[in-house]
């Protein structure tokens, strides 16, 4: 048998754990901030529609944030059970940074979801209201402090190293504010926006198609398509800007996303390719010259570093980030065309009805889940073999833990999270399929018992 | 360097570790209140009379598990943050349990949501809820047992086996926390639970008050033994003076506990449950003061550099009190349990 590597399987897990949990927030900080938006379109029109709507959808939203919640908890102590090291030595900085996700977000977002999901008709209509928002802004405010904490790790600045190996931060401006960390915010949080509103388009055109809650459907669509048209472009700038970042900061990883082994000019824009890490080559290699050099330097021949300028042992292996590469800017490419067909079906009228679009709004509608997770592994696994990058090694970061024990817990958590993980996309289809509940349309004046409407008298399904 | 800035450097790294030891004892504190009634309840759950009694258990507690579970994680991040060689070397030595006790605590938290949603398989997240909390309970009960015991250390790493944490005592300090979890819950249904099942709860209060009263007893005499420090500071005569108040205050809460819950008072047994946890951690927190990881690491030597201690405090100490602000409105708002659950 041969020896089980505490490392690797510590890797694995946390890519595990860590990849199950990301599916969770990227839908919950878009739908929290529909969810306010509705609720503000209620208050203001007072059409029960968009109660109707949000009312259905937080149960959407109260399974995924469950999820999202007893999964990121893990995360918090796999920093110390799997990487003790990195825990030592980059506590300084990191915890801080983490602690204050827990106070300002974590808590915030705890103390309020009560009210959310069981104030409607407890608490004053603006109190509820208030908050939605809170819930909100905790999952924007989440996203800033991990992503600070993460971008840190990848573009560290701001920090000494002790002679005990330690790190002691120097300055907190720059450590929060990092060369990479707001084109990774500004990347993650448009990431998340754009995954909730292709789920929310995606399921308005499924009400459509079906021809039920029709009013209700048109109106995820329409605002699923109208954040989508604007917000998957913008996107691909983000994303570009932060491809630049990325070369100045860690230019290994873009030569692993690239598959690029030369340094060059007039770099090709490799569009498939099997590297070979062995070979330090590619296998069935099929590029557009030059192109690589406009989209990575903005100049037609300008200089690429390639993979074999990086010493081995400073070298990510390049096969999945360039793969996961592709699937993200290819479902990045998906969204732009999806946005900009709908727009113009929209504006010929004829968005309602053209049920090809209509099923392949279906169809995309986990597309952004995806692209999230292909987004991450790009980032993570191409910043090997660091973990804080240049400064800490992944394989001096790791506990003094036995590989048996570690394998252990992945299997147990491959095992329940597959359970739950399952368990909560049934339930979450079975409350899209049930549908929202409609309110009868009523006279004006009985607006304000609306809210106490016990919902669903039978219970559920 | 100003004069005022280098007598600031004198004393900080003195007194910022006390000031997070502090911060810390209070969040694991509310933890353990809160997050304790919280897993009591699926202890007592497949216990309970009824259906409808499980149904209004877990419905005095869905809007609030989240924000309980919430004091862990600060619990977790904090040590990581204020104390990062503590956390570097607690959480490797205790590799087990609290992966034990994540996979416990993710299996009830998503029972909230799922057990409501499903008919054919309800009994599935009922089970996934029960042991889940007992799950979790037995790991922070065996999590304290090993902790008071302390760990192998060598170059600041955990030098121990991935079983040291498993001993006679810390079994019984699993014990001894569920036993106190459940105190804790009982309490709790007392003040929200209707009639009947309030009476099935006073119940169940009295024996969880037996065996807590117990195990008090139990670990007041094999705690000492455990290192001679700990006695050393408990029987100095000295000290014992000092101290006595601790045993007495504490026989004197469990009385009252008693009389309280033959009186069926409504309040009381929780805040007085609430006073013997209190007791019980000043009298952990004395035995093992200053020490972090016994019995050689004390929470100057495992403290985080000023500046990020520092740091940390200017955040915590306006936002703390928020926090505390508005978990206790929606424990105001959310008080009532409606008649129609109006969400599910």
């Amino acid at each position: 048998m041969p020896e089980l590597d505490p490392l690797l399987l510590s890797r694995i897990q946390f890519a595990f754990t860590v990849s199950f949990h990301i599916i969770f927030p990227s839908f919950t900080i878009g739908l929290a901030a529909w969810l306010l938006v509705l609720e503000a379109l209620y208050l203001k029109t007072a059409k029960p529609i968009y109660m109707d709507i949000a009312q259905h959808w937080t149960k959407i939203f109260a399974v995924s944030f469950g999820m999202g919640v007893v999964s990121g908890v893990v995360l918090s102590y796999e920093f110390g059970t799997n990487w003790s090291e990195l825990s030592r030595r980059g506590g300084n900085v990191i915890g801080p940074l983490m602690s204050y996700e827990v106070l300002t977000a974590f808590f915030l977002e705890a103390g309020f979801l009560g009210i959310m999901l069981f104030g409607r008709g407890r608490v004053p209509k603006g109190v509820h209201f208030f908050a939605t928002a809170m819930v909100a802004l905790g999952t924007v405010i989440s996203a800033f402090w991990i992503v600070s904490a993460n971008s840190w790790m990848q573009t560290p600045v701001g920090y000494r190293v002790a002679e005990d190996g330690v790190l002691h931060v120097e300055d907190w401006w720059q450590v929060i504010f990092n060369p990479s960390f707001p084109y990774r915010v500004a990347h993650m949080v448009a990431a998340a926006y754009l995954t909730t509103a292709l789920v929310v388009a995606g399921i308005g055109a499924w009400y459509i198609l079906r021809e039920r809650s029709v009013p209700h459907g048109k109106i995820m669509l329409g605002m699923g398509l109208s954040l989508l048209v604007w917000l998957a472009p913008l996107q691909l700038v983000i994303g570009d800007l932060h491809g630049l970042n990325t070369r100045e900061h860690q230019p290994a990883k873009i030569a692993a996303l690239e598959a690029h082994w030369e340094t060059q000019r007039r770099a090709p824009l490799i569009l498939f390719a099997i590297p070979d890490p062995k070979a330090e080559k590619n296998h069935y290699e099929l590029a557009v010259p030059a192109l690589g050099s406009l989209i990575l330097t903005h100049e037609w021949d300008g200089e690429v570093r390639g993979l074999r300028s990086f010493s081995p042992e400073d070298r990510p292996n390049p096969i999945i980030p360039f793969f996961a590469f592709r699937i993200m800017v290819g479902i990045g490419m998906i969204m732009i065309a999806v946005g900009v067909t709908g727009s113009v079906l929209w504006l010929m009228g004829r968005l309602w009805t053209t049920r090809w679009f209509l099923r392949a709004l279906v169809w995309a509608s986990p597309l952004g889940f995806l692209a999230v997770l292909s987004g991450w592994f790009v980032t993570e696994v191409g910043r090997q073999p660091w973990t804080v990058y240049g400064v800490l090694r992944t394989a001096d970061a790791v506990s003094p833990v036995p590989g048996g024990i570690v394998l252990s817990s992945l299997i147990l958590f491959v095992f329940v999270y597959g359970v739950v993980f399952g368990a909560g996309l049934y339930y979450i289809l079975k409350l899209v399929q049930r549908g929202p509940d409609e309110t009868p349309p009523v006279p004006e004046k009985d607006e304000a018992d609306l809210s106490r409407r016990p919902l669903a008298a039978a219970g559920n399904p | 360097m100003t004069e005022q800035a280098s007598q600031m450097t004198e004393y900080l790294p003195v007194i910022l570790p006390l000031v997070w030891a502090a911060i810390l004892a209070l969040a694991v504190f509310l933890y353990v209140l809160l997050g304790g009634y919280d897993l009591g309840l699926g202890v007592l759950f497949p216990l309970a009379p009824s259906d409808k009694d499980r149904d209004a258990m877990m419905a005095s507690v869905a809007p609030f598990w989240d924000g309980n579970e919430t004091w862990l994680v600060l619990g977790g991040g904090g040590l990581l943050a204020a104390f990062p060689l503590a956390y570097a070397v607690m959480l490797p030595a205790l590799y087990i349990p609290i992966i034990l006790m994540l996979i416990g605590l993710i299996l009830r938290g998503v029972a909230f949501e799922f057990r409501f949603k499903s008919e054919r398989y309800r009994w599935t997240w009922d089970l996934a809820f029960s042991l889940g909390s007992i799950l979790a309970a037995l790991m922070q009960g065996a999590v304290i047992g090993a902790f008071v015991q302390g760990f192998a250390v060598t170059d600041n790493q955990f030098s121990g086996g991935v079983f040291d944490w498993l001993t006679p005592f810390s079994v019984l300090t699993a014990a001894a926390v569920v036993s106190g979890y459940v105190l804790l819950s009982a309490g709790w249904l007392i003040m929200k639970a209707d009639e009947a099942l309030r009476e099935w709860a006073y119940g169940i209060a009295y024996m969880a008050l037996i065996a807590v009263a117990a195990f008090i007893v139990i670990f007041s005499i094999w705690t000492p033994f455990l290192h001679p420090e700990i006695a050393a500071r408990w029987f100095k005569p000295a000290n014992m003076v000092m101290l006595s108040p601790v045993p007495l205050i504490t026989a004197a809460s469990v009385a009252a506990l008693w009389m309280a819950l033959n009186r069926r008072h409504r309040y009381t047994p929780f805040l007085l449950g609430a006073v013997l946890f209190l007791l019980c951690y000043t009298g952990l927190a004395v035995s093992l003061f200053p020490f972090i990881i016994p019995p050689d690491i004390t929470i100057w030597q495992a403290a985080a550099a000023p500046e990020s201690q520092l740091f940390m405090l200017y955040g915590a100490i306006p936002i703390l009190p928020i926090i505390l602000g508005y978990t206790a409105y929606s424990y105001w708002a959310l008080w009532e349990a409606p008649e129609h659950d109006a969400y599910h």
